[in-house]
């Protein structure tokens, strides 16, 4: 095999680094009057630059490099591919969202991008402090991204609950890291997995996967851990929560799916039966209040708890069969997860002054395009058959059924039964005739070029997904595949031996 | 076999898709939506000609197979194709759809492009469910069905369409989550979605029976939401009274029939046959309760909601009889149920287009006005009733002898009861719209009487009606090729009389010895 340099094994990384590093300096340079909204198509360039290299980085003979702390593998770059292009959708989709005079434009473009950098690097870790490293570059960008509106009296809120709820939750991680690492001596995850079956102290290494379990189920939303959830997504922009609902997201299932299938495999005993209780939790909780809720965004931060739940279902399947199924169910959320959230943010435009679920009302009649979008994306999150959302929760309870957890896949369905009472209640009312009485805040809309490509990307996507998944399934399934079997030449020669 | 028999299912489906997209791009003017549906659904029509023209009559087994991988793992085939069961509801299914786009030419004026497309797209969901012979193809067609009819009602609502569509989709979306968990169930059990495979292994006893029934339960769950059976009818008057027309007519009770058919009794006969009493007494007291409900209705949508409550109950009655001629006559009177609820739909929405209310009381003595209403809409009534020679008369006469025969005397009697009350009913509608004293409404508004348009799909339906009750054996030939109860309860019960009289006699010398 011949060597690779290291460089190439975090390009998409760099790519994306030096796009921020761009888009910032000429936002410094240029003067203050200028438009900045080219930079905005700068870092859309950046980020499908990183995509394609993603994409060529297949082409490398699978392993880690950087003193085996970043890997390239079917693995990295399915999750490198899927946050790259949702990261793309979300800057076509503020572009032409983002009212021309908005502050700080440029540094808008080049956090979303970092963000990107840190998702990106999360996926391929294989070191558990470069793991820390990576949810912190992108945990800040977001923690910024979601107080962009100051002027509102949410934004700030938003931005300091998760702020401070997130930083709690990254303490629990890097405290479960620090467990880890007593119990085995290393915190190269290869490494640990070949350790931690004989670590002298067992407690040490449950504790270590316990915290860890609290700081990742928190980056996913999944209950208990969800609280966050409903206020950041109402005080976020949209464009931002259409980012903030999938990629990092993306970005932690495939680390829980590293720290459960490849690191700890073995204590399956465990976490199986953990991520069974969460799982079942999270849809409950989040169906039951989403049926509750009038504000739209409020109700769509509900349902993303409930998609936790659903994914989380894919965990008890076994082995290259849950991992695959819980990939694959992330491709399909974030398709039309950054759908929704598209539609929303033009139907409410930047200020939201559109934002409870009435005055969706007739929305079909208003604009008829947004319309059938709205409730193509609505019906996908419901699952029905023939969109991305119905094989997502088709591959996710098939691994359910599969790993003898057959309860669970009965609740998940009875629970999507439910779910389709507040979806449905959106599309219903906005497939209403529009009453006589109500005031028309904003007429119609403006959909500009950029967005037309967002919720184009995102309408294919889910689309594609629903009638032939089996390309994504292969992808997925090749994922899964390197997961299972990490590559032999990261391990160190020689047989692995405790610390004295 | 040429090969546009190969394809002509897939065509089937598919024409009235790339209707849709031709709609959906084509801008509403010139009332193009309604023109090209039209267009779209005559052809599908045709096409569906072609099935009955081409069936090898007298052979068992599907026809016009197409069986091509569609998702490697798991192993989903798309893989369709017709029997006797299924060949003339789907020429049904084609035959309604141009009814149900002139239904709506006129009472449809806002955002056709919208309607027309749904509107094919439901008509894409039905065909599929009846022609798709893999499992994971059916759930998909089947779940498609509800999308386009719960939107078109919240969109065309007469009064709370979204209260209604919610309701419509709520009652049959949940069902169906333990249906997708019974598929996976087979699934993970028997690698296969096959129909013809899954059916194999459910006879052969592989599988645990304890399981199947569950499994078996919640197949009949889901379609016994969608007949609607008995005391899952919730649903069913809101969405008549508030679906259009055109969609109204065409979802009766067609898929949930067919899918007992098929995919219940088909697929799970032990489990079906264990089930079958329960089921019987469900219909029976459906056939009886939706006929009374139907007499007190003072809206005429809502009785038709109730008539067909009571009409697909006794279709129920039929496949759970689980006897040769019952369920031939449950497939006939699907067929001739269609016919004659198209009718009916056609000229009560007719009505309403021009009197604007759908309140029985405000009409009286239309007999005069409208002459040529008044006839079609009598014949289509006595159809409805089941008098001979018109088509509904061999398959109520067919379900309710075999019933008489192979099932139960009584619950026979009583749906037998029933049908007189559904005469009552029809005829006291027919009387009370258009004879008696002239109404207050009748005099007010001077209405014309059946278009052109109207005419010229309500002949064709009266005399189909004729046709299918004078020569049924035009039907029943291929019906007959494609139903197969499980066994006749009656030679079952001969079979167990048979078995149970050694064991008898056998033990009367020891009871004697004991004396």
């Amino acid at each position: 095999m011949t060597p690779v340099h290291d460089i190439y094994r975090i390009l998409p990384e760099v790519i994306l680094t030096l796009t921020g590093v761009v888009v910032m300096l000429i936002d410094a340079t240029l003067p203050p009057a200028w438009p900045r909204r080219s930079l905005g198509w700068v870092a859309a360039m950046g980020t499908t630059a990183a995509l394609w290299a993603s994409l060529w980085q297949l082409s490398l003979p699978e392993g880690a490099g950087f003193f085996s702390t970043v890997e390239t593998s079917a693995f990295t770059v399915f999750f490198h591919v899927l946050i790259c292009g949702i990261v793309l959708v979300a800057l076509l989709l503020s572009l032409d969202t983002l009212p021309e005079n908005t502050h700080h434009q440029g540094e808008f473009y080049a956090l979303i991008v970092f963000g990107a950098v840190g998702m990106c690097l999360l996926t391929s870790a294989v070191e558990l402090l470069v793991v820390f490293i990576a949810l912190e570059i992108s945990s800040i960008s977001t923690y910024i991204l979601a107080g962009w509106r100051k002027h509102t009296g949410r934004g700030p809120e938003a931005a300091i609950k998760y702020f401070l709820l997130g930083s709690f939750a990254t303490a629990f991680l890097l405290y479960g890291i620090a467990l880890i690492f007593g119990a085995t001596g290393t915190t190269q995850i290869y490494q640990v997995a070949a350790l931690a079956p004989a670590a002298q102290n067992q407690t040490l290494v449950l504790a270590g996967l316990a915290l860890m379990l609290v700081g990742i189920l928190f980056k996913v939303s999944a209950a208990p851990f969800h609280v966050w959830t409903p206020d950041v997504y109402e005080g976020a922009p949209s464009p931002v929560v259409a980012l903030l609902s999938t990629a990092p997201k993306a970005a932690a299932f495939a680390l829980l799916l590293r720290v459960v299938y490849e690191m700890l495999p073995n204590l399956r005993s465990i976490w199986a039966p953990l991520l069974w209780i969460v799982a079942v939790l999270s849809m409950t909780v989040g169906n039951l209040a989403a049926l509750r809720q009038q504000n739209v965004k409020r109700m769509l931060a509900y349902s993303a708890i409930a998609h936790a739940g659903y994914l989380l279902a894919a965990f008890a399947g076994i082995g290259e069969i849950g991992i695959a199924a819980a990939a694959f169910y992330i491709a399909a959320y974030a398709a039309m997860n950054v759908g929704i959230f598209a539609v929303i943010t033009l139907v409410a435009g930047y200020d939201e002054q559109l934002s409870l679920i009435d005055d969706y009302r007739g929305l079909i009649y208003r604009s008829p395009m947004l319309g059938s979008l709205l409730i193509f994306f609505l019906i996908s999150l419901i699952g029905i058959p023939f969109t991305g959302g119905f094989f997502g929760k088709f591959y996710s309870f098939t691994a359910a059924v599969g790993g003898g957890a057959i309860w669970l896949a009965i609740i998940g369905l009875l629970n999507s039964g439910l779910a389709a009472a507040y979806y449905l209640r959106l599309a219903l009312v906005a497939a209403q005739r529009p009453s006589e009485d109500q005031k028309i805040v904003a007429p119609k809309p403006a959909v500009g070029a950029a967005v037309i490509a967002a919720l184009f990307l995102a309408a294919a996507a889910t689309l594609v997904l629903g009638i032939i998944p089996g390309a994504t399934l292969d992808a997925a399934q090749s994922a899964a595949h390197t997961l299972q079997a990490p590559p032999q030449s990261a391990l160190p020669p020689g047989p692995l031996q405790f610390p004295q | 076999m040429t090969s546009i028999d190969q394809s002509i299912l897939t065509l089937i489906l598919l024409v009235p898709l790339a209707g849709a997209v031709l709609v959906a791009l084509l801008p509403d003017r010139f009332k193009l939506p309604n023109w090209i549906t039209l267009t779209t659904t005559l052809i599908t029509f045709l096409l569906t000609l072609h099935l009955p023209a081409h069936f090898a009559s007298g052979q068992t087994g599907f026809q016009f197979e197409q069986n091509v991988p569609w998702i490697e793992s798991p192993a989903i085939f798309y893989h369709v194709g017709v029997d006797g069961l299924s060949l003339w509801l789907v020429v049904l299914v084609g035959l309604l759809a141009p009814i149900g786009v002139v239904a709506s030419w006129n009472t449809i004026q806002t955002r056709r492009k919208v309607f027309y497309s749904l509107f094919l797209v439901q008509q894409t969901a039905m065909v599929g469910v009846f022609v798709s012979l893999d499992l994971m193809l059916y759930y998909g067609f089947w779940e498609l069905s509800l999308v386009p009819m719960a939107i078109l009602i919240a969109m065309y609502g007469r009064k709370e369409g979204p209260r209604a569509a919610l309701k419509f989709f709520l009652f049959t979306f949940i069902p169906s989550a333990p249906l997708l968990v019974a598929i996976l169930w087979l699934y993970a059990k028997t690698h296969t979605f096959n129909f013809a495979d899954l059916q194999y292994q459910t006879a052969s006893g592989v599988l645990p029976a304890s399981a199947l029934f569950w499994v078996a339960l919640a197949f009949l769950s889901a379609f016994a939401v969608k007949v609607p059976i008995f005391p899952l009818h919730g649903w069913l008057a809101d969405t008549y009274n508030e679906a259009p027309v055109a969609l109204a007519m065409i979802v009766a009770g067609k898929l949930g029939l067919y899918s007992m058919f098929r995919f219940h009794v088909g697929l799970f006969p032990a489990q079906a046959r264990a089930i079958a009493p329960l089921l019987i007494a469900l219909a029976v007291i459906g056939v009886l309760y939706g006929a009374c409900l139907a007499l007190v209705q003072r809206d005429f949508w809502r009785l038709m909601a109730f008539a067909a409550l009571s009409h697909l109950s006794l279709i129920v009655l039929a496949i759970y009889g689980l006897t040769f001629l019952g369920w031939a006559g449950g497939v006939y009177q699907i067929l001739s149920h269609g016919v004659v609820d198209g009718a009916l739909f056609l000229l009560l929405g007719a009505l309403e287009l021009r009197y604007a209310t759908s309140v029985i009381n405000s009409y009286g003595g239309l007999a005069a006005k409208l002459p040529r209403t008044t006839s079609y809409f009598v014949i289509a009534a006595l159809a409805m009733i089941g008098l001979p020679m018109l088509s509904g008369f061999i398959g109520e006469f067919l379900i309710l002898s075999s019933t008489f025969a192979g099932v139960s005397r009584p619950w026979a009697i009583a749906a037998a009861v029933a049908v007189i009350l559904g005469a009552a009913y029809m005829l006291w509608l027919v009387q009370r719209l258009f004879y008696g004293p002239e109404s207050a409404l009748a005099t007010s508004k001077p209405s014309a009487d059946l278009r052109f348009g109207e005419l010229a799909i309500l002949t064709p339906l009266v005399v189909l009606m004729l046709v299918m009750g004078l020569a049924p054996n035009l039907w029943l030939n291929t019906i007959r090729t494609g139903v197969h109860p499980p066994e006749d309860i009656r030679s079952l019960q001969i079979k167990q009389n048979s078995s149970a009289q050694p064991a008898v006699t056998a033990t009367q010398p020891t009871s004697e010895a004991q004396r």
